[in-house]
């Protein structure tokens, strides 16, 4: 138990940067680039998708004994389709503004794969704590990724920042980016953005740990 | 119980069994979610719908729901059947007859737009116009109704001969600027508007002779339906009178 306490912290932190679903797992392409035409809409979509995930986590690693390995992927589905459903009814009853906005995309978040990805990977072989800091930390990253895609994308179709006008009335909105396209054009600018990052990076731990790089 | 465990049926037993386990606590939970919601969510759509009628026919106290049953618009099947199928008569703090807010609905860019719309009592103008559900495209045809010039365009505009959509100025009282870069959404709400006068404009009981004859139960005032699931739903609108 003590072990995992320890590994809490790593576990929750993973998932935020370096394995980062969205950047570096290239998962959850579908809510990634559909929904993420405002801030707004990647706030409600980051939190729906971290609720279904932590709650699907929790249950299917809790009872990952139980669940016999034939129809774990079924029982799996079963698990995470309940909770999509509350809160689906949950943000219909709380947020209808939002809801309305993307209301097949929440139900979608059936289908995404960080969910069943995590469950399978990490929540059936792992103790409860562990894989609820999987799980937050998961659904954490992928929200800031929808946020992050989703600031670049209004700033520059709409010229607004969560509905707040950002450059004035002068501004002409780039609408492109708040269409289907942009998603992949600013998904694409991130991802290419931060491998070079991600180079930069090892380059210099490479050198500074005494090693020329290359 | 261990033999049973391993025996073929045993196992087989196991994983119907689980299936079972997992999908009568799903159903449990889905519906204890959906009777928490419910109510509030009911009410949201009930405020929404409220809203939209109250704003499309300014200066509106109390909202009466009128059906035409073939021959003429009587408040007695209120509540009942598709909302398409009925109008809103709004009645001002004298209870004059403020105008009919007239929900109807079209193809869109996308999808179907559902849209509400006040008249006055003559019919001749509209009063207002607003959108009840859309899945416009965002940042171009969702401009009908969150651009305030468009939304504007469909304050005390003429009906008569038929609603036009120009693409720069309108000079005319009937014509509406169509948004650019959405001329087809634009195009669309237009279209919804001039189909629903042509259905509805010759239903309207005559200047005067306004529907206030068949009012007076309780039951028979405005009860806003569940717009999405088409139910009836308890409750009156605020603002009624006895």
């Amino acid at each position: 138990m003590s072990s995992d306490k320890s590994r809490f912290v790593p576990e929750l932190t993973k998932g935020i940067f370096r394995e980062n679903a969205t950047f570096v797992q290239v998962l959850g392409m579908c809510p990634a680039l559909a929904i993420t035409n405002s801030v707004m809409n990647g706030i409600v979509m980051g939190i729906a998708t971290t609720f279904v995930l932590v709650m699907s986590s929790l249950m299917i690693s809790a009872l990952r004994k139980l669940i016999p390995s034939q129809v774990r992927i079924s029982t799996y589905v079963v698990v995470i389709a309940t909770f999509v459903t509350v809160a689906d009814f949950t943000l219909q009853a709380m947020l209808p503004a939002a809801h309305h906005e993307m209301a097949a995309f929440i139900a979608l978040i059936v289908v995404n794969c960080i969910i069943l990805g995590r469950a399978e990977a990490f929540a059936s072989r792992n103790p409860v704590l562990l894989s609820i800091a999987d799980a937050l930390g998961m659904g954490l990253g992928f929200s800031f990724a929808l946020v992050l895609i989703g600031g670049v994308r209004e700033l520059l179709g709409s010229g607004s920042f969560l509905g707040f006008p950002v450059f004035g009335p002068g501004f002409e909105p780039w609408v492109v980016m708040i269409l289907p396209p942009g998603g992949f054009l600013v998904l694409g600018v991130l991802l290419l953005g931060l491998a070079k990052i991600a180079e930069v990076r090892s380059r210099v731990a490479a050198r500074s740990a005494g090693e020329e790089p290359r | 119980m261990s033999a049973a465990t391993f025996s073929p049926r045993g196992e087989t037993l196991r994983l119907v069994a689980t299936l079972t386990v997992a999908g009568l606590f799903s159903g449990l939970s889905i519906v204890i979610a959906y009777r928490t919601t419910l109510p509030r969510i009911q009410a949201n759509q009930r405020a929404a719908l409220e809203r939209a009628v109250f704003d499309v026919l300014p200066g509106t106290q109390r909202l009466e729901r009128l059906a035409w049953d073939g021959t003429r618009l009587a408040a007695g099947a209120a509540g009942q059947g598709p909302l398409e199928e009925s109008i809103f008569a709004g009645y001002d703090a004298n209870d004059a007859l403020v105008g009919y807010a007239v929900p109807s609905s079209g193809p869109g860019f996308q999808d179907t737009i559902k849209l509400i719309y006040g008249l006055q009592p003559s019919g001749e103008r509209v009063l207002g116009m607003t959108v009840l559900e859309s899945r416009e495209m965002p940042g171009l045809g969702d401009k009908i109704y969150k651009d305030p010039k468009f939304v504007g365009e469909f304050r005390d505009l003429v009906v008569e001969p038929i609603i036009e959509l120009i693409k720069g100025h309108g000079t005319l009282p009937n014509q509406v600027d169509a948004i650019t870069g959405a001329t087809i959404s634009s195009r669309a709400v237009v279209k919804i508007l001039n189909q629903a006068n042509a259905v509805w404009r010759s239903r309207l009981p005559a200047p005067g002779a306004a529907p206030r004859a068949v009012t007076g139960v309780a039951s028979d005032a405005i009860v806003p339906p569940d717009v999405e699931r088409g139910g009836p739903v308890p409750g009156g609108l605020s603002g009624e009178k006895p």
